[in-house]
């Protein structure tokens, strides 16, 4: 399938993870579908990097759940800071530990998972909606009880994948993308090469294979769709290009003329202004 | 000197800096005093010797330690890291999330990124590059990094090292403390930088130079390029 096919089974009003980090092997061909298209009020879970800065500044977000927003090199997200200090979005913001807290819990079907996480901290006053728990044992400890965050969707990248939607990381961290995966009622994987089952093991060992078929709903083969972010060890992080996107997000002027330049057309009309 | 003492002791665990000089000095003191400390690449790896900021790590891999399992150390307690804040208070509440209101806030930041955890779960130290009112607070805008008044017991903050000097939380009801100054600092200019009455308890010592070996390995192993000084000129 095509990103645009993957983004045509998403529905506006869906609470959609993104996987990755920061700036790092993030899903950016899906994301850049999903500009193109006409969803809007999205809650986006996410360990936040320009996939967030993105949607927030294309307006289709109404939801963020996240525990960061950063580029990494660049530590501020320039569209995510923004939106925030518009008031654009509403936010969730939780200590890193406990998105992937919820997430698993999702993952499992559990209700909460407890962490003491957040204790003491702001997390609680900014969201009063989190309860905690006392341990039944006789420790009795007060835990914070992390809510399950299930997903509609969920949207991650990977290094290589088959047809059949088994998919391998083939760079130093997995990152929480199994989790996304496991927590969503459909995950879209977008990888930089479809290639046969048995090709997966000769590149790599068993443990690489950390996505599997039954828990993605869809294959899209995207050469360089993690662009600009990492994708170690296809390719590092376009740094020039992260650079000019930070540069063009600092005026509504200079933005629109990065989106006339890269974002208004199809993926492949992105990957050549890229590449000219 | 300061942001490698802060690693004095701490035996087998993750040493996590933040900032150019913290990292130095984690590395300076595995390389010296410290050496079980478990050091990362800043991606996903473990990694023995001793080598240059800014470079990647010449010594062997001796583990794999994706997110996840930074995550697990740090719920474990094996792990010491030291942040920076964007403001703290008296009481080593840390702000890196928002300036402002946090609902539309004057200056969105990071986030709370694993603040709150690893407060309450492991020993914090803060590095501070610029030691100033705006960053020394009487309160916090937003708790991130939970400080000794919000009623967890488990909080174990170390240090604070700016580039005026050393403070810990060694005060009346664990306030913070100036423990000494670094060289050509006085102890009335850490007060004036500081927006909140610090405890100033006897005589304010000065900040340890370092010994022969230690310079040598700053000045020719890890930070041969000195980074350092662009971070504190």
């Amino acid at each position: 399938m095509t990103e645009d096919d993957a983004v045509a089974q998403l529905r506006s009003g869906m609470t959609i993870g993104i996987g990755g980090w920061g700036s790092r092997r993030k899903p950016m061909s899906l994301v850049r579908a999903i500009l193109r298209a006409p969803l809007t009020d999205l809650t986006v879970v996410s360990y936040g990097g320009p996939d967030v800065g993105l949607l927030c500044a294309a307006g289709k977000v109404k939801r963020l759940i996240y525990g960061f927003v950063s580029l990494d090199s660049i530590p501020l997200e320039p569209h995510f800071q923004a939106a925030r200090q518009a008031g654009a979005i509403e936010v969730t913001e939780y200590d890193e530990g406990m998105l992937q807290w919820g997430l698993y819990a999702a993952a499992l079907r559990l209700p909460f998972l407890p962490t003491r996480a957040g204790l003491g901290s702001d997390v609680i006053r900014l969201n009063p909606e989190l309860r905690t728990v006392r341990s039944p044992y006789p420790d009795g400890e007060q835990l914070l009880a992390v809510p399950a965050l299930p997903l509609d969707a969920a949207l991650i990248h990977l290094n290589r994948a088959d047809a059949a939607g088994n998919a391998q990381f083939l760079g130093p961290d997995l990152y929480f993308d199994d989790l996304f995966a496991a927590a969503a009622e459909r995950t879209y994987v977008s990888c930089e090469r479809i290639v046969s089952t048995a090709e997966l093991t000769a590149a790599a060992g068993f443990a690489s294979l950390r996505i599997q078929r039954w828990m993605t709903a869809g294959v899209i083969e995207s050469h360089n769709g993690a662009h600009f972010t990492s994708c170690a060890p296809d390719y590092p992080r376009d740094e020039a290009f992260q650079r000019d996107y930070v540069a063009a997000a600092k005026d509504p002027a200079t933005w629109r003329e990065f989106e006339a330049r890269y974002l208004l057309g199809t993926e492949s009309d992105y990957q050549k202004a890229v590449r000219a | 000197m300061a942001c490698a003492d802060a690693w004095r002791g701490d035996g087998e665990i993750l040493a996590s800096p933040f900032g150019t000089i913290p990292a130095i000095g984690a590395r300076l003191a595995r390389a010296t005093f410290a050496p079980d400390l478990l050091l990362s690449d800043g991606e996903a790896l473990l990694v023995g010797g001793t080598w240059a900021v800014g470079e990647p790590p010449a010594g062997p891999v001796e583990g794999w330690m994706p997110f996840r399992t930074v995550f697990d150390l740090a719920w474990a307690g094996r792990r010491h890291v030291m942040m920076i804040p964007s403001q703290i208070d008296r009481y080593g509440n840390v702000n890196i999330s928002a300036i402002g209101d946090f609902g539309r806030p004057a200056r969105a930041l990071l986030g709370m990124r694993g603040a709150p955890g690893n407060t309450v779960c492991h020993r914090t130290s803060y590095w501070v590059p610029r030691h100033q009112p705006r960053v020394f607070v009487p309160r916090v805008d937003v708790v991130c990094g939970v400080g000794y008044d919000r009623g967890v017991g488990s909080v174990d903050l170390r240090r604070v090292v700016t580039n005026l000097g050393v403070l810990d939380f060694g005060g009346p009801d664990h306030a913070m403390r100036l423990v000494c100054v670094h060289p050509g600092v006085t102890v009335d200019e850490v007060i004036a930088n500081t927006g909140f009455g610090l405890v100033i308890d006897g005589d304010i010592g000065q900040t340890r130079w370092p010994e022969a070996d230690e310079l040598r390995l700053i000045r020719e192993v890890i930070d041969p390029r000195q980074a350092r000084d662009r971070e504190v000129p």
